[in-house]
């Protein structure tokens, strides 16, 4: 062994930045007043258990799973909306890809309006849109998809409360303690600095880590805008064995 | 020896919001065609080995209100007490279970798996932690995804000496984690998760 040592994939996973992440009660976000646990969490730190997790690719990943254009389409043609390309890098705290693993996306269409039953808003339905796609990452810790810009919606909240354009995400990484799901904002909307949920996020900084920036290079010409929109879960420690560090 | 490492910080978490199941379980709440099954929908094959368990409850929060919109995940060792994962580090000895499962709950709260008894696993103090299940919950008001465990009533022995029952002072509230047995040829086990409140169900930082 020798060089730069880096961070075991062995190793326990670090603590989470808890301040880092919005708390559980945040009046602001009226849903949380019944939702949040009044207990303080009791601190572990992973078992075995947590360090854990689960493994995909054996299921069939279909070859639309990706494209919100087109997954949806009822009539062969594509859903409405601006078009873009939205990609990213799923990373550790070390800095180090998360190759194959599952992420998850949904969104409201180009006005604003999921499609789900229990969804009042009066902006139409696209007939062609679903709002729903999935990736594996390549080696590298990349993925990327192709769906159209949701719309800014009003929801029930304060009087008048808007949601921000954004994409629901949900990712695995390698470990059950990893889990997480957020939600990815656009670079330059104003409407971000209104919203109560955003505002859950303590530190200015963590709301800048949600918003995907134009990749004006990326750009499909005559086609697509691109955003990326990298995502870091938690890292993993390295592990000193028969003082050797292990797992790199 | 210490070496310094890059550090990131980890993605905050915001709100899976009230359309969760479009994401994670789109043909249940009707957007189809796009993937044939909801992932997670199935955990037990005709291969599976172990004792076949259904785990069942109703997800409240702290008005007593049912919970209908969340989604749980579970994960969990196979009957021999190991993991799917990670891979190519030791495979697992049951490759037809993959312990990992995930359900919305029903507009009246209930979630039900189909899946096998787990095995024991290694704690952090070297002894075998009592047979459990973990339970990831997230929904609309919940900010960061919720961790906890389901362990089983009848592993009373078990319980008595798990690493992290252990670490629960209150015994009361260690009893929000232990899931009640209703006998029967796949055994059910019940266990309602309460968000807030009275019944508090202890949430780990893990």
């Amino acid at each position: 062994m020798s060089g730069i040592i880096l961070p075991g994939a062995d190793g326990r996973l670090y603590q989470r930045d808890r301040d880092w992440h919005p708390a559980a009660d945040t009046p602001g976000y009226k849903s949380t007043t019944f939702r949040a646990p009044r207990h303080s969490l009791l601190s572990l730190g992973p078992t075995k258990s947590e360090m854990a997790g689960p493994t995909f690719g054996h299921e069939k990943f279909g070859p639309l799973d990706n494209d919100l254009i087109r997954n949806y389409s009822q009539d062969g043609t594509d859903a409405i909306g601006q078009r873009m390309v939205v990609y990213g890098q799923v990373l550790d705290e070390n800095a180090r890809p998360v190759p194959n693993t599952l992420v998850e996306y949904w969104q409201a269409n180009a006005g604003g309006r999921y499609r789900h039953k229990k969804e009042g808003y009066l902006a139409a339905l696209d007939p062609n849109f679903g709002g729903f796609g999935r990736s594996l990452t390549d080696d590298n810790g990349f993925y990327q998809f192709r769906t159209v810009k949701p719309g800014a919606y009003p929801w029930p909240n304060r009087g008048n409360d808007w949601r921000p354009a954004h994409i629901h995400f949900s990712i695995f990484g390698h470990a059950f303690g990893q889990r997480l799901i957020t939600q990815m904002y656009f670079e330059g909307d104003p409407m971000i600095w209104q919203c109560p949920i955003v505002a859950t996020i303590p530190d200015k900084a963590g709301i800048d880590q949600l918003t995907a920036k134009l990749d004006r290079h990326n750009t499909t010409p005559m086609d697509a805008l691109a955003y990326r929109f990298d995502i870091v879960l938690r890292g993993r420690r390295s592990t000193m064995f028969e003082n050797k560090l292990e797992g790199n | 020896m210490l070496h310094p490492v890059p550090t990131l910080k980890e993605t905050p978490s915001q709100t899976a919001g009230p359309y969760v199941h479009i994401g994670m379980t789109p043909n249940f709440c009707e957007i189809t065609g796009i993937c044939e099954a909801d992932l997670g929908l199935t955990m037990l094959t005709p291969e599976t080995q172990g004792q076949r368990i259904t785990i069942t409850g109703r997800v409240f929060d702290g008005s007593g209100a049912p919970v209908g919109d969340a989604v749980l995940e579970i994960w969990q060792a196979d009957a021999d007490g190991v993991f799917v994962s990670p891979p190519g580090r030791g495979s697992n000895s049951k490759p037809a279970f993959n312990g990992w499962g995930r359900q919305p709950t029903q507009p009246d709260g209930t979630y039900t798996f189909e899946t096998i008894k787990p095995g024991r696993v290694e704690g952090p103090d070297g002894k075998p932690m009592a047979p459990h299940v973990s339970l990831w919950i997230v929904a609309r008001g919940i900010n960061i995804g919720l961790q906890t465990r389901l362990y089983f009533e009848d592993e009373a022995e078990a319980n008595a000496t798990d690493f992290v029952l252990n670490k629960i002072m209150d015994p009361r509230r260690r009893t929000t984690l232990i899931a009640r047995k209703e006998a029967g040829e796949v055994p059910m086990y019940v266990l309602d998760i309460h968000l807030q409140g009275d019944r508090e169900t202890v949430f780990f930082d893990m």
